[in-house]
């Protein structure tokens, strides 16, 4: 069967500078895909890339076959691919069930309707899209006053409110405690197990990146360098020496919170 | 060439002042990001206090003692300001600042007629610099030769200041991230007071050192204010060396101008601005700036909900009590309701761009006078009824708004906010230079309603028809969709864009419903008062809006209609006063330090507090 997501060659340079160097792989329905990889990898680089927040400077990206490359953040979007960011960015000055009515608004178009009131609009949909990541009690409290992973929850909401087909996590936990990180992955796990959602995730708690992945990609300096299962990464010995110089943490399941890094 | 070279060398001495009191400007707004209207101020105080000191000091060596104690005089009136009235302040949303220094300079424009008086003051000859000496058979100046020789040193001392002395290094600190410095143990405070007694300084050294050229008068401070703006934003904010290069642009072409194109003199430099900033939207030489990553302050918005009932009651007993207005048999009563709910409108529309979609329009008399302008040139010209003409002042001003959102929308933040200045300016100019075809200074007058309309108890009653009627619709269209997408773009732009939500559309379109607007208020201004002047589009008119908008609560939805109603009425009642500037600047100041959140904000937390303490 096709990829969902499928990318080639996929490059990007800033200035005399190679951020991003030929990356190629893909994206099978249902799967869940982490992208790990030492700070400045490239990881962000290459969500931008995906989503048209960066123009490549070469190589493609297609998306349930079709050419996406290039094309503007809000275009991506609407072919089906959902994005939450390193850093929050949701709509302060709303109630956390506006903010997720606001995307089903622009999913169905109403966005140049000058008729009120907005607030009353999918609000049932909305409603069920905060139980889904457990925030109904939050419902209409403001924005602005929300704790981290609240945050972090409200926008996996806001992410899955045009049905993706493709879900783009940029290190979805960071921030969050050990605890909440878990339970943060075992919902998106189990969300998008149940509506067939791909995603792709970067991350950098090996906790969750062997945990919660199905298959992982490892990208150093820009460049692919191991792609497999937890298993096959935890042994491949370029991983262990570029990824992590070679720490203990490989070798021992049963890590300790001082690993994480 | 003789010529060329003697105008070549006087817009090099003009740009002397210029570039002294431009630096001042883009010193204060770098480090404290406030955008201080009252530098004016200042440089018109400087020329005062100049003149008075030239009285009593004798001699060449009293001259230039003048000019430096002039500048500090107003460099110590400065440090007063901003310890008075902008501390109390800092907390308060972006832009309030500009309220409280709009104050300060009623303020001081009401204490220099009271010291100085009306009359025009012809400033003194430097002694020494009285003649002229030739250049090719062209007389030049003494004094011009002097500015000329002198500014580059002033711009040394400023850049050496800037770039190699720790005060240096802390203001530059302080320009890309205050947060960060203040953490390190600097004290804003002190930082901040310095920055602007540093910045009056060179604003009253400018305004003193142009007396022997320019002289003092109670205008100069709008009359500057202008050009200022342009050369900060032209040369690029915080940029030094920028500042001097956009000064001397801009001295340079105006006196090539004033002899070669005189029709121009007051477009041209707006038409520099805009040109640089389409092609260098960061001026010429200034770097992009990162607003609101960590220039934000205050508290952020809070949701928006639907009137309640007792809103809605108010507001019908409101319309109720308007349209009984003309029982009370007052035709002043009648003019004053029909000038507030006009001026209510517009100051409505301004809200909705600035509140709503946090786009700070620095020229919104552009579409409101524009509108007024549109109606009256169809009348004038072509004969056009007034029903028609009426309707054709908001279509000219939406597609004025459109052109020019769309130009100005390629820029963020401060240079967003000046290119909308500098293209309003540019239809001012138009206005104000065309003598044959919009009257000119003279306006345009016998511009009156249909008979039907003719009697002012009923022209009132279309006001209120049409101009509450277009607050109604603003306030709609906050709570639609639309006005959903607008506030999404302002708070996070990144995640509306990852949405779906094409921002630049949704503000352009925001852009042009507020100049719709503004001309609806227009056209109701221009026949309610029979003729249209170019003031009714200058930038006193845009302020007086950008103001009432503060004042009233830029982050609450009626602030703006309720700051309006307010500075009218209170205009209303002072201005039967000799002094009433002093007065409303007192008053403008004092609720901006007392009600930073604007009179709605302020007024909406106290009722809370009360509300909480009984239960």
């Amino acid at each position: 069967m096709s990829a969902v997501l499928e990318v080639r060659g996929l490059s990007k340079s800033f200035g005399g500078i190679q951020a991003v160097s030929n990356v190629d792989f893909s994206v099978a329905k249902g799967e869940l895909l982490a992208f790990i990889g030492p700070n400045g990898a490239g990881k962000t680089t290459c969500f931008n890339m995906l989503m048209g927040q960066l123009r490549p400077s070469g190589g493609d990206v297609f998306l349930n076959g079709e050419k996406i490359t290039g094309m503007q953040p809000r275009k991506v979007w609407r072919k089906g691919v959902g994005r939450t960011f390193q850093i929050t960015g949701t709509y302060q000055s709303m109630t956390v069930i506006e903010n997720v009515q606001m995307a089903i608004i622009s999913h169905n178009k109403r966005l140049f309707s000058i008729k009120p009131y907005a607030t009353h609009l999918y609000r049932e949909q909305a409603m069920s899209l905060l139980e889904l990541v457990g925030m109904p009690d939050q419902a209409e409290r403001a924005c602005s006053i929300l704790a981290y992973g609240d945050l972090k929850r409200l926008e996996l909401a806001i992410a899955l409110s045009h049905a993706p087909s493709l879900l783009l996590m940029d290190e979805p936990t960071a921030g969050m405690a050990p605890s909440e990180r878990i339970a943060l992955m075992e919902l998106t796990a189990k969300i998008v197990a149940d509506k067939g959602i791909s995603v792709l995730f970067t991350e950098h708690d090996m906790d969750v990146v062997f945990g919660h992945s199905h298959r992982i990609m490892v990208l150093n300096r820009g460049e692919l360098i191991a792609e497999g299962s937890a298993d096959m990464i935890r042994n491949n010995p370029m991983v262990q020496q570029v990824y992590l110089g070679g720490g203990s943490v490989f070798n021992n399941e049963q890590q300790s919170d001082q690993s994480h890094a | 060439m003789g010529l060329f070279i003697a105008q070549l060398l006087t817009g090099l001495a003009n740009a002397a002042t210029l570039f002294l009191v431009a630096s001042g400007l883009s010193l204060i707004f770098g480090v404290t990001r406030i955008v201080n209207f009252a530098h004016g101020s200042f440089y018109m105080l400087g020329a005062f206090v100049g003149y008075s000191l030239m009285q009593v000091l004798p001699g060449a060596i009293g001259f230039w003692a003048s000019v430096l104690l002039a500048g500090i005089i107003v460099g110590i009136i400065g440090l007063i300001v901003e310890v008075l009235v902008l501390r109390p302040v800092y907390k308060a949303p972006e832009l309030f600042q500009l309220v409280a220094t709009f104050g300060v300079i009623l303020v001081i424009q009401d204490l220099a007629l009271l010291v100085w008086g009306a009359t025009d003051l012809l400033g003194p000859r430097a002694p020494g610099l009285k003649g002229v000496i030739r250049i090719m058979g062209e007389p030049v100046p003494k004094y011009d030769i002097a500015l000329i020789v002198l500014t580059p040193f002033v711009l040394f001392a400023l850049w050496y200041l800037i770039a190699r002395t720790r005060v240096g290094i802390l203001v530059r600190a302080a320009t890309q991230d205050r947060e960060m410095v203040a953490a390190l143990g600097v004290n804003q405070s002190w930082l901040f007071t310095g920055v602007f007694f540093l910045g009056a300084t060179l604003a009253g050294l400018g305004g003193a050192i142009q007396l022997p050229k320019g002289g003092a008068d109670l205008l100069m401070d709008f009359n500057i204010l202008a050009a200022i703006f342009v050369v900060v934003v032209i040369g690029g904010m915080g940029s030094l060396p920028g500042a001097y290069i956009a000064a001397v642009l801009i001295s340079v072409l105006n006196v090539f101008g004033v002899s070669y194109l005189p029709q121009s003199t007051l477009v041209l430099m707006f038409v520099v601005m805009a040109v640089v900033l389409i092609i260098r939207p960061y001026g010429l030489l200034g770097r992009e700036e990162v607003a609101g990553e960590h220039g934000q302050v205050g508290e952020p918005d809070r949701p928006i909900k639907p009137a309640g009932t007792v809103a809605r009651v108010l507001v019908a007993l409101l319309l109720l009590a308007l349209f009984a207005l003309p029982l009370a048999g007052s035709h002043y009563l009648v003019v004053l309701a029909t000038d507030i709910i006009i001026f209510c409108l517009f100051a409505a529309s301004l809200h909705f761009l600035l509140g709503l979609g946090g786009l700070v329009s620095f020229g919104h008399a552009a579409y409101f006078g524009g509108g007024a302008y549109v109606a009256a040139l169809f009348v004038t010209h072509a004969n056009t009824p007034m029903e028609l003409a009426f309707l054709l002042a908001p279509l000219g001003a939406g597609f004025a708004a459109l052109i020019i959102g769309w130009l100005c929308l390629r820029l963020t933040g401060v240079y967003f906010a000046m290119l909308t200045l500098a293209l309003a300016q540019l239809l001012w100019s138009l206005v104000f230079q065309w003598d044959e075809f919009t009257g000119g200074d003279d306006g345009l007058v016998n511009i009156w309603p249909s008979e039907w309309l003719s009697d002012a108890n009923t022209y009132l009653y279309l006001t209120i028809i049409v101009g509450v009627g277009g607050i109604i619709l603003l306030r709609h269209i906050a709570h639609s969709p639309f006005g959903y997408a607008l506030r999404a773009s302002r708070d996070s732009q990144r995640q509306a864009e990852a949405t779906g939500i094409d921002t630049k559309k949704i503000q352009l379109m925001a852009f042009t419903i507020a100049g719709v607007l503004a001309g609806v208020a227009g056209a109701l201004f221009v026949f309610s008062k029979g003729s249209i002047f170019p003031n009714e589009l200058e930038i006193a008119k845009s302020f007086d809006a950008l103001i009432v908008v503060f004042l009233g609560g830029v982050k609450t939805l009626s602030g703006g209609v309720v700051g309006a109603a307010s500075l009218e009425l209170t205009k209303d009642y002072l201005t039967r006063f000799e002094y009433w500037r002093l007065v409303l600047g007192l008053l403008i100041i004092a609720v901006v330090i007392l009600a930073p959140r604007g009179i709605v904000g302020s007024l909406r937390v106290l009722f809370e507090r009360v509300r909480g303490a009984s239960k």
